[in-house]
Formats: structure tokens, sequence, C-alpha cells
């Protein structure tokens, strides 16, 4: 089963294949432009770690690629503006997890310019503390969703090897094509961010892992990536196949250890989007201010993607793809499984959003949970082989303790358990309460 | 030996007398014996317990609350005898209990005073912005880590009874998704604090019986995009009546560090008639979450 020859499909165990995946809605139309707005709220806290600090104030006047807040530490990373205009302040606007964050507002001026701020370099020839410090100078974070700063996770910590590098293509998420799209139109991009990767690392083993359900975008990988010793894995359409954990157990076939980072397992993955980010900075020496994003959902007149700078408000995305057929019964920034249900249609676009998805009210209806039957689905479901039966019933008598020694900690937030449970019982939400719980406990 | 040449002669008929004879004889000996070996130990290897920690013990409450600190009430009995504790450490107890420990023991009775919860939040159902329909886990903690929670304001009480499960004297109460402290069943345990995600809960002096409804430090024109009855820091209290109530940011609050004759009472309540109803005296709070008053 685990054949390693390239040319079979590889996956992992566990996991879920939702059905109808709705990808089909935004996946075979061109990537478009936004046109420039009046007005950009660029998030302060873009990445995991802590927030940058601003080193623009009221009334400055900035360049499209300025700098607009620093990194504060080392897990943090640069914020650059995302267009030419006058900081209008820091303004307070709902952030993703739902509470109010602080944002930089920029008023734009409608010229949009600005220099590229670093120097342009050639990635086979520059040392790879440049390409490093570059990475770190240009804001890149993981654009698949975690939105970990891209720089602390190529420091490889003293003492672990890192010997494989593979690039998330996967884009499991149900509805969400941002990377498809990516794949076939910056193809070359790719491959360069790969190698760039590369060269930082020291790695001279890295695959690309898609879907075989992106199978145009495996063909057209696998024809320009012949001869610069990249590998395109396809995988198994299976749910959670884009996680870290289960990329590393299906293309290099081996374990992250529990509590362990991928470089524990000699590997680093990052996303597809992230590499195309990392081109951009070192050939054309411009920082990351825009992604691609997928505006979908069925409930979306005309669903698609376009190329969002940092800092638009989902409202306007949601009017270029030219508004809604009905009143939608969820927001969701991000895929349907692993995303955020959002309160407000202020959100500004961050570096990992990667979808704008509006479920119908039929899709997106409430059920009441029951009492769970131990029929085991979640069991077979769990891509990390844990109970999530046991666990939640656990968890509901405040047994911590017992969650603790079942591994909760270990939980990825994937959702193939709540997904199958004929029960409807929240599971993930039990498992991101004993998380959250456990965590302050070991901070005591 | 006795047991053996005891049971030598069953082995032969015997009669019903001689029978009951010997079982007689067998179990009075047992019994010296035993006896005996029960004195030696009772005499030798007993424990020497303090008998006042007893006395204490059925002096205590005995819910067993852990508001004082030790793992129950024997465990705190035994820390006020050996004097690690003083009896007024006991959350739960009345004045007169807390003195009778304190007389029976013969140590100096301390001045303390009743605590009672508070939830510094009005923010109810008819008050407070709705933002998003939540359809999961009926738990503060849970609902907190989804967007925020569904009322608009981040820092007021989410309703679900996280506090109220966790009160072992049933003192607190959801209305309309707001914990409500009945002040007449509360006993200042705190038990209620460390189960609240929000941190909205505090203990205050009983003798207090006007209070601040309001948690959130945020600016008084965000606060009323998500709540009509949030503090909006107009410092109107502080000055209508000066010295019991300090300004801080945009949020007031009682000073409670006064002396217990000096704490804010009803009649402050009416004085200052705060312009959104955070500020109001605990029984006008009470009748407006019971819904027998309208604000």
């Amino acid at each position: 089963m685990m054949n390693k020859s390239s040319r079979s499909v590889l996956t992992f165990k566990g996991g879920i294949a939702p059905e109808g995946n709705g990808k089909d809605m935004s996946s075979a139309i061109p990537t478009r432009n936004a046109p420039l707005l009046e007005r950009y709220r660029v998030l302060l806290q873009e990445n995991a770690g802590k927030p940058p600090k601003p080193v623009v104030a009221k009334g400055d006047k900035v360049k499209k690629y300025q700098l607009i807040a620093a990194a504060d530490g080392f897990v943090s990373a640069n914020l650059h503006a995302p267009t030419s205009g006058e900081v209008v302040g820091i303004v307070r606007v709902p952030g993703p997890m739902g509470l109010m964050t602080e944002a930089i507002e920029i008023a734009a001026d409608g010229e949009d310019s600005g220099d590229a701020p670093f120097a342009p370099l050639d990635w086979s020839k520059a040392s790879p503390q440049e390409l490093l410090a570059r990475v770190a100078d240009a804001g890149l974070v993981g654009m698949g969703g975690a939105s970990f700063p891209t720089h602390v996770k190529l420091t490889i910590p003293p003492g672990k090897k890192v010997d494989t590098l593979i690039l998330n293509g996967a884009e499991c998420e149900p509805y969400l094509t941002a990377d498809h799209r990516l794949l076939l139109e910056n193809g070359e991009a790719l491959l360069r961010g790969a190698l760039t990767f590369g060269r930082i690392l020291g790695v001279e083993n890295i695959s690309i892992g898609v879907e075989i359900n992106k199978i145009d975008a495996i063909e057209y990988l696998s024809r320009i990536a012949a001869d610069c010793g990249v590998r395109i894995v396809p995988l198994e359409v299976r749910y959670p196949q884009g996680s870290e954990k289960h990329l590393i157990r299906a293309i290099a076939g081996r374990e992250v250890p529990s509590g362990g980072l991928p470089a524990d397992a000699g590997c680093v993955v990052q996303n597809v989007g992230t590499a195309v980010a990392l081109d951009n900075a070192v050939r054309l020496g411009i920082p990351l201010v825009e992604r691609i994003v997928t505006v979908t959902g069925e409930v979306v007149r005309n669903p698609g993607n376009w190329r969002l700078r940092i800092g638009t408000p989902v409202i306007k995305a949601i009017e270029l793809a030219d508004g809604v057929l009905c009143e939608p019964g969820k927001l969701i920034l991000g895929g349907p499984m692993m995303g955020f249900a959002q309160r407000s249609f202020e959100i500004p676009v961050a570096k990992n959003t990667s979808g704008i998805l509006l479920l119908p009210p039929r899709v997106s209806m409430n059920y009441m949970p029951t009492e769970c039957i131990r029929c085991g689905r979640c069991v077979q479901g769990c891509p990390m082989h844990l109970m999530p039966c046991l666990l939640a019933t656990a968890i509901e008598g405040d047994r911590y303790d017992l969650a603790a020694q079942n591994h909760v900690m270990d939980c990825i937030e994937c959702g193939s358990c709540a997904y199958v449970c004929p029960a409807h019982r929240p599971l993930v939400q039990h498992f991101r309460r004993a998380k959250a719980e456990l965590r302050s406990r070991n901070r005591k | 030996m006795n047991l053996i040449s005891a049971a030598a002669p069953l082995s032969v008929p015997a009669s019903g007398a001689e029978i009951l004879l010997w079982a007689g004889v067998v179990m009075a000996s047992l019994g010296v014996v035993l006896g005996a070996v029960i004195g030696i130990f009772a005499k030798y290897f007993r424990v020497r317990s303090d008998a006042r920690v007893e006395l204490i013990l059925e002096l205590l409450p005995g819910a067993n609350c852990g508001g004082c600190g030790q793992a129950g009430c024997a465990d705190f009995a035994k820390s006020v005898v050996e004097g690690r504790n003083a009896p007024s450490k006991c959350p739960v107890s009345s004045r007169e209990q807390k003195s009778a420990i304190a007389r029976a023991l013969g140590i100096e009775e301390e001045a303390g005073f009743q605590r009672r919860a508070l939830v510094r939040c009005g923010g109810d159902l008819h008050h407070s912005a709705w933002l998003l329909n939540y359809n999961g886990v009926l738990d503060c903690a849970s609902a907190a880590l989804v967007s925020g929670g569904p009322k608009g304001c981040s820092y007021g009480c989410l309703g679900m009874g996280n506090c109220a499960r966790k009160c072992p004297f049933g003192a607190i109460e959801i209305v309309d998704h707001i914990a409500l402290v009945h002040p007449e069943l509360c006993v200042g345990c705190g038990l209620c604090i460390a189960a609240c995600p929000r941190h909205c809960i505090a203990l205050v002096p009983a003798a207090a019986t006007t209070h601040v409804y309001c948690n959130s430090p945020e600016k008084g024109i965000d606060k009323r995009k998500n709540c009509q009855v949030g503090c909006i820091g107009c410092r109107k209290c502080e000055r209508t009546v000066p010295g019991k109530f300090t300004v801080e940011g945009n949020l007031a609050r009682v000073n409670y560090e006064l002396a217990p004759e000096e704490l804010p009472t009803d009649a402050d309540a009416v004085a200052v008639k705060c312009p959104t109803h955070a500020l109001l005296s605990e029984q006008a709070h009470f009748r407006i979450e019971q819904n027998e008053e309208i604000r």
C-alpha cells in the first residue's frame, strides 16, 4: 500500500472523503485581479506568535510595499503596505477569531506606486543566510492557514537534521481552489520557490504533494518539473491530506512523534502559496502584500479566485463575485472543515485567508447533539488515531486528566470526527476547550 | 494445642452438653487472648489526635467547599488548631460560628467580614447585542472560544452557567443568559471565580449593597454598540458621591477597600442615578434581572 514510487497515489490512514466537495464552482476560472479599493485595513495580528509593532503613525504617507509594522521578536512577521496612500490610523476591527483586534488603516491615493524595497537576488547564487534574511524581511508566513512565520519554520533547531522538503499543494479542504489555480498559473514561480526553500535548508529531496482531483495541475507540473529535481507526488483525495503530519506520513512514510515538530521526522512542510511568495521576494524583491483567495459557496452569484491585497474587507471580495443569491447562512474564512465562522463582513483578508466561503442556510443548519452511541465512526475517521468518543465523554465530565492521558493534545482539530458523527456531537469544540484548559494549566 | 485436643473428642460420639461446653470454652479463651492483644495495641500503638480538631470540625459548616484554600473542612480544622489559619479564613461560616471557634480554642477573635460573589455584568438577553447564532456546547469556556462568544461584549457574562454548576450552595441562577447571585445563599467561598472564563466574578464585602455591573475596559462608544447597560465612564458617580467610586479608564469601580460602614449603600445608588444603569443597588439589579422591574 505504501509504495513509494512516484506513480502510485499516496495517502495516510484514517480521515474522511467529504462528498460533493464544491471545488467545481471555482476551479476552472482563471484567477482575476481585484481593482484598487479606497481603503485597506491590514490586521496587526497576521501571524501566529507576537504581533508586529507598527512603525507608521496617523497621517504618514506610505508607498506600496513600504514596511508598516516591524516584527517584534523572533516569532513575528513584518507587515507591508498593500498600496500607496495615507495612514488613517490604528483602528479596531473584528478579527478572524471574533474578537476586536487592531489594524492599520490605509486610505489609498489611487496611484498604487512604490518600488520593490529589496534588491533582486538570484536564488541559485545567493547564500542560504541571505535568502533566509529575505524570508524574514518580506514578512512571509504559512499561507495555508496556520500563518506561522516562515523564517521560524526554516530555522531548524540545533541537533535536528532535515533531509526532506515537502510543499503542500494538497488543498484537501472542500470548496477551496486557490492553491489549484496557483499550481496551474504560477507553476514556474512555485518550482523556483521550492528550489529556494531547498537551498535555504540544504535539502535536495523536494516533493510537491497534490491531490489527484487536480490532475491537470499534476500533469502540468510534472511536465515543467521534469529536469529540475522536484518530485510531483499525486495524493489520494482524502481529508485531511494537507495536514503537515499526514503529508509527511503519505510522502516520506515517516511519523511525527507526539508533541514533536516535523523537523523531528527530518521534514519541513511549506504551503505552495508561500513558495510563490518567496519567489516574488527573492526574484523581484517584493514583500508579501497579496494572495489568491477563493470566494465561493452555493450562495455566491459568481464564484472564483481573486488576487486580493492583504487588508481587503471580506464584503468587498464578495462584491467582486457579484454578491449573493440569497441571505447566507454562514460566512467562513478558510475551508468548511477547519475555517472559522465569522460574525462580521468587515473582517479584512489576512495572509492566511485561503477562502471566503458563504454557505446557504440549508448546509449550515444546526443540529441538536444527542448521546454518543459508541458506533466508533469517529475512531475510524480520526487521522491521528485518537478515540474522539472517549475523549468527548471525559471532557463532558470535566475529566481533563483523562483526556490528557488519552492524548487530546495530539488532536489537530481537523473535524473529521464531528463530520462523521451520526449523533451530531460537537466533538471538536470539546477538544478545543480541553486543549485550551490543559495549556493554561501547564502554564501555571 | 488446646484446639486440637478439643477437636479430638468430637470424632467420637459426644453428648450435646459436651459440645456446648467445649464451644463455650474455645470462644471464651479466644476472647481473652484477642482482648489482650487489642489492649496492648491500644496502649503502645496509640495515635495521638487532638480532640479539638473534632470539636472544631463540628463547628464548621461541613460544605467542604475549599474556599479557605485547604482540602475540605477537616483539613481546615486541623490547620486552625495548629495555628496555621485563623478561624475567619473560612468564608462560609457566619460571624457567630467563627467567634464560637475562636472561643473554643481560646484565641483572639479576628475582625473579618463577610464577602459575597458579584457578577460584574448586567448585559442580559434584553440589554446586550447577540451577534451570532451559537449552537455549540452549553459551557462558557467552550462558547468563549467560538468567535468570542455569542454576546458582542468580550468581557461580560456568557450566561451558560459554569459558575452555577460549580456553586456548592446553589446560590447562582442563570436568568436570561446572565448569572445572578442570590445574596442570601452566597457564602463567598469563591469557587465560582475560577469557573468563569471571562473573570467577571469578584468577591466583594457583603456590607456593600451597591455595585457597578460592568467589567468591560473598552471605550464607552464601543461598549454601547454591544450593550445598553455598560459603564461609559461618565464619572457621574465619582462626582455625586465623592470617595466611594473611582473611574479608572472607561470603567467605574466601587472602592471596596473602605471600612464596612463607609461602603456604598442603596441610598448611594439612588443618589447617583447612573445614566446607563450600570451602577445599581443589589436589590434593584436583582429585581431587574428577575424581570420584576424595567430599567
